[in-house]
């Protein structure tokens, strides 16, 4: 449903992507991951025919974005990042507005899928009301409305939760997850965590190129090198605490944070909390945190880009 | 064209919600209203040649670039220039569309100034001929303005650059024409067929000179094709 081959755009001298290609095939839902500046929303504004490619080409729903941008557009769905909407409409005169745009009619019919696409999207209550005075989870919702208005069979969503509250969140993933069933989906993120809930597969871009492409599953085995626990305890020097963390046993690694924290990396698959909570109490040590770490963004590109672990790399999440 | 139709809608109702729109209708009613009472009282001829065939129009250099300040500029800034660009609609249509909502407004503009002719009609005996060559004159003038006007949109995100674009962009076109004293041959009688002031004067005696009808026409299809190219690299920038 979507090609791209050797996609590059550069602005000025400064290469947002460089030399992209991948594919999705019918009925998938592609998240494209990666920090802000990675050059998810510039991919994204390609597929969309918003911005030109300096090289390579990209085809969508058998369309290609620059040679036959205008039968392209009329494939796509398209969420911008920072969804601007007419303030001064009413949220129905601006979904007919978009509807007639992309050509659904006639009348009755237009009228019959902006209904529809209002109660997909929970805004029918809001109907009659001006864009301009909806709470920012209200206008992402009309947002999304107006890309499913013509029924486009590709949906580019660019941070489709960006702004929302946890309860809107978890509803707009749901929608996604519904409308995945019939429509070729991409979405970005930098929210790990979206991904896993939403796609089935995953691209993770960085610095304008992609590092990593595979199904979530596959992903998430790969960047497990092991585990890692967060620690706080006091009680005695900085050495000798850590010096005693190293010689438990499925501890691999043991990293000072400073302020009594430490950050420790066991072998996989093991969860040695329970006896390292009893080891330091046993020591006469007072243990103020324990928790499992959740491997952060930042950390995945560490762990994709070099091939092994820096010791000077950052403290994973928080 | 469905398409201009439907941006020329949008923009149009747009104006209606927009105080800008109001004000601006005002103070072209005020200034006309002003001179043409003025005007009649010192006159008292019942014809419209001494208002709209001479300076009072430069009131219209002024307010247009406030009606077509927003079409474009505004948005730029607020980013629905994404969604309407990526929706499958030309660049043209675009321009175009939002162009002819000002269009209509101005035309809606003009309707109570109608009150003018038909003032003079009950107090005295007006030439209807050169009344309704005036009234396309003016309707060519603002055309000509509005299209300056939606060029200046298109060139910036600051609806204040834009009118401030416009409005220098009217007086320059308005003014090249006092530039011909200064020169002689060819050249001045250039100089006097590129200003806008030069093609107004003659519909308000009652003559339509195509040489006019042109030169407007001229002005407008320029400008909307500036704004359009201006639009599209924006775009491929």
């Amino acid at each position: 449903m979507i090609t791209v081959r050797g996609l590059t755009k550069y602005y000025g001298s400064l290469p947002a992507i460089r030399d992209v290609s991948f594919d999705v095939a019918a009925g998938e839902v592609l998240g494209f991951l990666g920090p802000n500046a990675a050059g998810k929303t510039t991919t994204m504004r390609i597929l969309t025919g918003y911005l030109p490619p300096t090289a390579g080409q990209a085809v969508v729903a058998g369309y290609d974005v620059v040679e036959q941008s205008l039968e392209a557009r009329r494939h796509i769905g398209y969420l911008p990042e920072s969804v601007a909407l007419y303030p001064e409409m009413s949220v129905r005169s601006y979904l007919e507005f978009m509807a007639a745009l992309r050509g659904v009619g006639p009348a009755r019919r237009r009228k019959q899928r902006v209904d529809e696409v209002m109660d997909r999207c929970q805004v029918a209550h809001m109907a009659d009301r001006p864009i301009g005075k909806l709470s920012r989870g209200y206008r992402q919702r009309v947002g999304l409305a107006q890309a499913l208005v013509h029924d486009p069979e590709v949906l580019i969503l660019d941070e489709p939760t960006v702004g929302l509250d946890p309860a809107q969140i978890i509803e707009v993933r749901d929608l996604i997850r519904e409308l995945g069933r019939d429509h070729t989906i991409i979405l970005s993120t930098h929210i790990l965590s979206e991904v896993e809930h939403v796609c089935q597969r995953v691209m993770i871009i960085h610095q304008g190129r992609i590092v990593a492409e595979d199904t979530r599953d596959r992903l998430r085995a790969r960047l497990k090198g092991g585990e890692l626990l967060y620690l706080e305890a006091a009680g005695a020097s900085q050495e000798e605490i850590a010096a005693g963390l190293r010689s438990l046993p499925h501890v691999q690694d043991v990293r000072p944070l400073g302020d009594n924290a430490y950050q420790v990396t066991c072998s996989l698959g093991s969860d040695i909390r329970a006896s390292l909570a009893q080891f330091v109490v046993q020591k006469g040590w007072q243990l103020l945190e324990l928790r499992r770490e959740r491997i952060s963004l930042e950390e995945i590109f560490l762990q994709l880009t070099s091939d092994e672990p820096r010791p000077d790399r950052a403290p994973a999440g928080r | 064209m469905r398409n201009t139709f439907l941006i020329a809608r949008r923009e149009l109702e747009a104006y209606f919600i927009s105080p800008i729109a109001y004000v601006v209708t005002a103070a072209m009613l005020v200034v006309l209203g002003y001179f043409f009472s003025v005007i009649l009282f010192v006159t008292r001829q019942a014809s419209l040649r001494p208002l709209f065939g001479g300076s009072a129009l430069i009131v219209l250099l002024f307010v247009l670039p406030l009606l077509t300040m927003r079409l474009v500029a505004e948005e730029q800034r607020s980013g629905t220039i994404e969604l309407l660009v990526t929706s499958p609609v030309r660049d043209w249509e675009i321009i175009l569309g939002k162009y002819l909502a000002g269009l209509a407004f101005y035309l809606l503009m003009l309707v109570p100034t109608v009150y003018y002719p038909i003032v003079l009609e009950v107090f005295g005996r007006p030439d209807w001929g050169p009344i309704l060559t005036t009234y396309l004159g003016i309707i060519l003038l603002g055309g000509s303005l509005l299209a300056v006007g939606t060029l200046a949109s298109s060139l910036t995100s600051n609806q204040i650059v834009a009118a401030v674009l416009g409005v220098g962009m009217a007086l320059l076109l308005w003014l090249i024409p006092s530039l011909a004293g200064f020169v002689s041959g060819p050249l001045a009688a250039v100089l006097q067929y590129l200003g806008l002031s030069s093609h107004i004067a003659d519909f308000a005696k009652g003559v339509i000179d195509t040489r006019h009808v042109v030169y407007h026409l001229s002005v407008i299809a320029a400008g909307l094709f500036l704004a359009t190219r201006i639009l599209e690299t924006r775009r491929w920038r």
